[in-house]
């Protein structure tokens, strides 16, 4: 069995967002970065899918984008991934999900793999679409938004969630793409042997003119801050006096302190 | 210009989603259509056409069979859009219609701004305007975003069937599990988000919740680290609530929390950033650390 996970970094969602010098996406500047939250899930899953199938099984890492991104492969690593692919693209923010998705589709059609793991959407992004268009590239089986996966028999149970906490019960066939959601499992901590041991993992570099044959589809044309809905009183400042000027707000605005 | 709405339909009921699709379509100023996989007795209020394909026959979800529906229509109809809602049902479905025509898809549409498209991006404290490069596109809308328009009259039915091996079969619903509290009964909410930091804070979040004689609400990443029981969970996968006051604890504010508490009375905030998107539904959004911020309220409400 041959899987793959497709990981992306993305900025801390606590950062200030500021345009960049084009204004179709935010600036790098200051900046701190981690694993798309969904795509830890998806590792999570793929590295277990991977202690059950035992020796036969192999599990590759794929990660596009610059440099950095080779933070996010050695942490799939450490969690237990056996290899990786860094597909090296400086501009991969600027590529549309139709590109990143055809490079993914480009890179996996040479390697028949059996399940292909992602995230449900990217948090910076959050297109929901990467996954199921690398399906699709690939016809693959395909389902979305998984919280619950089992694999026996070469069958996949996949449960997916629906809204309402209403869930969704389906088998696929292999070859297929699972999106992984939120609480699918509980992602682990890498330990500082696996740290170790992942160094000495191989890390394939490919740079993205040999998988990217697509023009995109879509285009960003501004990048900016939601239209303030106003309103909404900020208080900032000395937190006993922050306190009092709530308690303040309260009495005078709702009925729930008399 | 024309588009072809997908409506929804599950376990047996037209769902009311389906009505958003016609207020998307109104503030688009477009023409639509509709296609929907449903039983001839649910049908939607609607006088225009109706492309119908019968539930029985192409089951509620199986994404291989519905795509092919979809074509069937998009051939007849040749619209310049192709409507999803930005559901379980739309996300999983609109990128397989859009790669097989090979067109754009813009997902989760929340406003229509000079004739471009705006969507939310990280973790919706953004923007983005967004334009397609094709001349037809697939699009998601937002849940909630635009008016449900329910034009009432009857379709003029175009009856759709195809037949199509699946590697995907679909089994069965699950129930959401049962709830043990019943937030939508509470006047005051008092909510613990990832920012409380960890398990062990959660009780200092519980006694602000209970010196207002409220309850404990969560957000989701709370409810699956297992520091809160799901529950108490606010938001589409959980409850819906509107309370007197609903106070966020460190919750920054996704749409999917938004959607379950921005009906509220009156919403407080505590947030460290001062952009966090919960601000747009705040009347009042207090900046400080939620550790420090709320165990003084809670005493100063005990004197
Ligand atoms: C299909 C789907 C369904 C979903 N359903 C739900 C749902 O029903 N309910 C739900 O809640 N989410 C749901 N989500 C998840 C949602 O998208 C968000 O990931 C989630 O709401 C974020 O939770 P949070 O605000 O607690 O955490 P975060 O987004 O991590 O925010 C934490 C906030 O705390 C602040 N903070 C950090 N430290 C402190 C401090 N010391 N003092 C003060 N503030 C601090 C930060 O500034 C930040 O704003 C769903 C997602 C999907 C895709
Ligand atoms: N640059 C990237 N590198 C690797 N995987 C990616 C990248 N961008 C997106 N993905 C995968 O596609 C999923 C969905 O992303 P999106 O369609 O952007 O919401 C993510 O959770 C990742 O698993």
């Amino acid at each position: 069995m041959k899987l793959l996970v497709c990981v992306k970094q993305v900025p801390d969602m606590e950062s200030r967002f500021k345009p960049d010098s084009r204004g179709v996406w935010f600036s790098e500047t200051d900046l701190a970065w981690r694993m798309n939250e969904y795509d830890e899930y998806a590792v999570e899953e793929a590295v277990k899918l991977r202690e059950q199938l035992g020796e036969s099984c192999e599990l590759t890492v794929l990660s596009i984008g610059p440099d950095r991104v080779g933070e996010v492969i050695k942490k799939a690593l450490a969690m237990g991934a056996d290899r990786a692919v860094h597909v090296q693209d400086l501009d991969a923010a600027g590529k549309d999900p139709w590109q990143i998705a055809s490079i993914i589709a480009g890179y996996a059609k040479e390697q028949s793999y059996d399940i292909i793991f992602t995230g449900m959407q990217s948090q910076d992004r959050g297109s929901a679409q990467v996954g199921v268009l690398v399906a699709e590239l690939l016809g693959f089986t395909c389902a979305t938004t998984l919280v619950g996966f089992a694999f026996a028999d070469g069958v996949i149970t996949a449960k997916r969630e629906l809204e309402g906490g209403l869930k969704g019960v389906a088998k696929l066939q292999i070859p297929a793409v699972v999106t992984c959601q939120l609480g699918l499992n509980i992602p682990r901590y890498p330990t500082l042997p696996n740290i170790m041991k992942a160094k000495r993992k191989e890390i394939a570099a490919i740079p993205v003119t040999e998988l990217l044959k697509e023009e995109p589809l879509a285009a960003t044309t501004s990048f900016h801050p939601p239209a303030k809905k106003g309103g909404g009183v900020v208080l900032e400042g000395d937190v006993g006096e922050l306190v009092e000027k709530v308690i303040a707000i309260l009495k005078d605005k709702t009925a729930v302190l008399r | 210009m024309k588009t072809l709405l997908i409506g929804e339909y599950r376990e047996g009921r037209l769902l009311e989603s389906t009505y958003e699709l016609l207020g998307f379509a109104q503030a688009l100023g477009a023409d639509s259509s509709l296609f929907i996989v449903a039983r001839e007795d649910q049908l939607p209020a609607f006088a225009g056409k109706l492309y119908l394909a019968d539930a029985a026959a192409a089951g509620e979800y199986n994404p291989d069979l519905h795509r092919e529906l979809i074509f069937q229509a998009v051939e007849q109809e040749q619209p310049d859009y192709i409507v999803f809602l930005h559901s379980s049902y739309g996300w999983d479905l609109a990128p397989r219609v859009a790669a097989k025509l090979k067109i754009a898809q813009v997902s989760e549409i929340s406003a229509i701004t000079a004739g471009e498209f705006e969507v939310g991006c990280c973790n919706a404290k953004m923007r983005r305007s967004v334009k397609p490069a094709t001349e037809k596109a697939v699009l998601t809308i937002q849940a909630g975003a635009f008016p449900v328009l329910q034009p009432g009259g009857s379709p003029q039915i175009r009856k759709l069937t195809a037949s199509l091996s699946s590697n995907l079969e679909f089994v069965g619903y699950e129930p959401a599990e049962a709830k043990d509290v019943d937030l939508a009964k509470a006047e005051v909410i008092v909510t613990a988000g990832r920012g409380i930091g960890k398990k062990e804070n959660v009780p200092v979040i519980h006694a602000l919740a209970k010196a207002l004689g409220g309850e404990l609400g969560a957000s989701r990443p709370v409810v699956d680290a297992g520091w809160v029981e799901h529950s108490h969970q606010v938001g589409t996968t959980g409850q819906t609530v509107s309370p007197k006051l609903y106070i966020a604890c460190g919750v920054s504010g996704a749409i999917q929390h938004l959607a379950g508490m921005k009906k509220s009375d009156f919403i407080i905030a505590i947030n460290k950033d001062k952009d966090a998107p919960i601000g747009e539904v705040a009347d009042v959004l207090v900046v400080a650390d939620v550790m420090q911020f709320v165990p003084a309220m809670t005493a100063k409400l005990g004197r």
